[in-house]
């Protein structure tokens, strides 16, 4: 009991702060324009591609710079010619822009790598067992993910919080008009904020890649996840993109590594149905079955009793 | 210093600004006072390079008109918005940070010189700029737009809402920082500081300027405060 517990926990904290790398960057964006990008998890997916082309001339350790570093480029020329003359046109044309943007992505993944699988592959370097724990092993590629997850996190809060620059953003993306008169430029500030974003979620693509697996269909799936996250925590907020990235990760976590289900609590109640009864495949889901709807549960549950998310405040 | 001439600005079709007329000179201050609506904040906003109009904004020689808001800071015309807008949950130390154009620091005034001149503020440096009163938002929205060592300054009713004493403490700040060679241009609806303070004064009516003079020929002209200033 005691190590399904710790290694739910683990796994969990390995997606949970993976995909925080990707909600940290959509909620700041979103904050910026005002609209989601739904593009967002296609960046995460050109991280893993890019990744796994430069791992195979230059290794892993090089891609893990270089790849984040393009996707970031990347990034901020989208936004530099792309979305800032949509911008002048609206909200709407915003954000189909960022939908024929991720399909576009997609698209251009299939024809320069093609429909197959990637053989992307974590480091030899850290394909060893980091510890064994009741005859269980933890790879040590996981800790590394959490490793460089939190990295990044106090990166960024420090960033934020603590520097110059930090300020000028944080107040840039609230009141752009009076940090504009103040001498500051502000779209440059935003293009690096879009920059920096789309590198994150490239950065998570490429650590994610050997886990998760590098396929076309990477973005949506965990695209519609960050999504879910973003407004559980409420647009714009950081500490609810944190919070709600670790509540999402360890609850499907905890959910798959569950053995309970209806029979249980069927049992539990003191309830029994026939195996021919018609509706006999409800009465036997598991939880560990359901663990992909969770999420979007959850998110049901938020929008109905708190609809501007965990942390979100309403625009006056 | 600053050279506005046949300034003209729309807000979609309706013509706002028809053909506004001033200047201010170096170390100045100058007030444009009229009623709610005749154009003060708008020709605060054009100079400012967020509304876009038609004429000549000359800053030092420099044509600006076209130019971005930010470009325009650069080039040394700071602007206190009427609505404050100092950064709720930024610290107070922040805030002031936030208004320095550069983090070398060559400006010519100091966050520590702000806080010896305002006790208020330095004490509470590390307060959320939020939790401030109104007076002392004011003192820290200018002291911020300091920072960025501007030339011009721009203030739109720096007195609105505040107390009898805090309106006297704007004033001298007001004359504090001409005297420190900066030219401002006070935006006001109320005669309250203007007169005491200003070296020229400006009315605006009907987005035109409508009377200029000096503080002591606008008290005694009560033709044009009957018609364009008093309520």
């Amino acid at each position: 009991m005691i190590e399904v517990l710790i290694f739910a926990t683990l796994n969990g904290l390995v997606t949970g702060l993976l995909l925080f790398m990707l909600a940290s960057g959509l909620t700041l964006i979103f904050s910026m324009m005002g609209v989601l990008n739904f593009a967002h998890a296609s960046f995460y997916m050109l991280g893993a591609y890019f990744a796994y082309s430069i791992s195979l001339y230059l290794g892993f350790w090089p891609a893990l710079i270089v790849a984040p570093v393009l996707v970031g480029l990347l990034g901020a020329l989208i936004e530099r010619y792309g979305l800032r003359r949509v911008h002048k046109s609206g909200h709407v044309a915003e954000l189909i822009f960022t939908f024929g943007l991720a399909f576009l992505i997609e698209e251009a993944v299939q024809f320069f790598w093609g429909r197959a699988t990637k053989d992307y592959r974590s480091p030899d370097l850290l394909d060893f067992p980091l510890f064994t724990l009741f005859g269980q092993n933890f790879p040590a590629y996981k800790a590394f993910m959490i490793f460089i997850s939190i990295a990044i996190f106090i990166g960024l809060y420090f960033v934020l919080t603590r520097t110059r620059i930090g300020i000028i953003i944080q107040a840039a993306i609230t009141h752009p008009h009076t940090v504009a008169n103040l001498g500051h430029n502000v779209p440059l500030i935003f293009m690096a904020v879009f920059g920096v974003g789309t590198g994150l979620a490239g950065l998570a693509g490429v650590i994610a890649g050997p886990v998760l697996t590098t396929f076309p269909g990477m973005a949506m799936v965990l695209g519609s996840i960050v999504f879910v996250i973003v407004v559980i925590g409420g647009l714009g907020s950081l500490a609810g993109a944190l919070v709600a990235s670790l509540l999402i990760g360890l609850l499907q976590s905890y959910a798959i590594a569950s053995d309970v289900g209806m029979p249980d609590l069927l049992a539990w109640l003191g309830i029994s149905f026939e195996r021919d009864h018609p509706l006999n495949d409800i009465w036997r889901l598991t939880l560990p079955q359901v663990a992909p709807i969770l999420p979007y549960l959850l998110l049901v549950l938020v929008l109905i009793f708190r609809p501007s998310g965990l942390f979100g405040k309403r625009e006056s | 210093m600053l050279e506005v001439a046949d300034l003209h600005a729309w807000y979609g079709k309706s013509h706002i600004l028809q053909g506004v007329h001033f200047n201010v000179a170096q170390g100045e201050i100058v007030s444009l006072l009229g009623r709610n609506g005749v154009g003060r904040s708008t020709t605060v906003k054009t100079i400012m390079g967020e509304v876009e109009p038609s004429g000549s904004i000359l800053f030092k020689d420099q044509q600006i008109v076209g130019k971005k808001s930010y470009e325009i800071a650069k080039l040394g015309i700071g602007c206190v918005p009427e609505n404050r807008d100092i950064f709720p949950s930024l610290t107070v130390r922040q805030n002031l940070l936030l208004g320095m154009k550069s983090s070398k620091g060559s400006s010519r005034w100091s966050i520590d010189e702000m806080f010896r001149m305002f006790p208020n503020l330095g004490e509470r440096a590390d307060v959320p700029g939020g939790v401030l009163s109104g007076g002392e938002q004011q003192m820290l929205c200018m002291c911020r737009t300091l920072m960025g060592d501007p030339e011009l300054i721009m203030i739109d009713e720096p007195t609105e809402g505040l107390a009898p004493k805090v309106v006297e403490q704007v004033g001298e700040l007001l004359q504090e920082i001409a005297a420190r060679g900066v030219a401002i241009l006070l935006v006001e609806q109320k005669l309250t500081i203007a007169l005491k303070i200003s070296h020229r004064v400006y009315v605006m009516g009907h987005g035109k300027i409508v009377y200029e003079g000096s503080p002591q020929e606008l008290r005694e002209a009560t033709e044009v405060r009957r018609e364009w200033l008093e309520v």
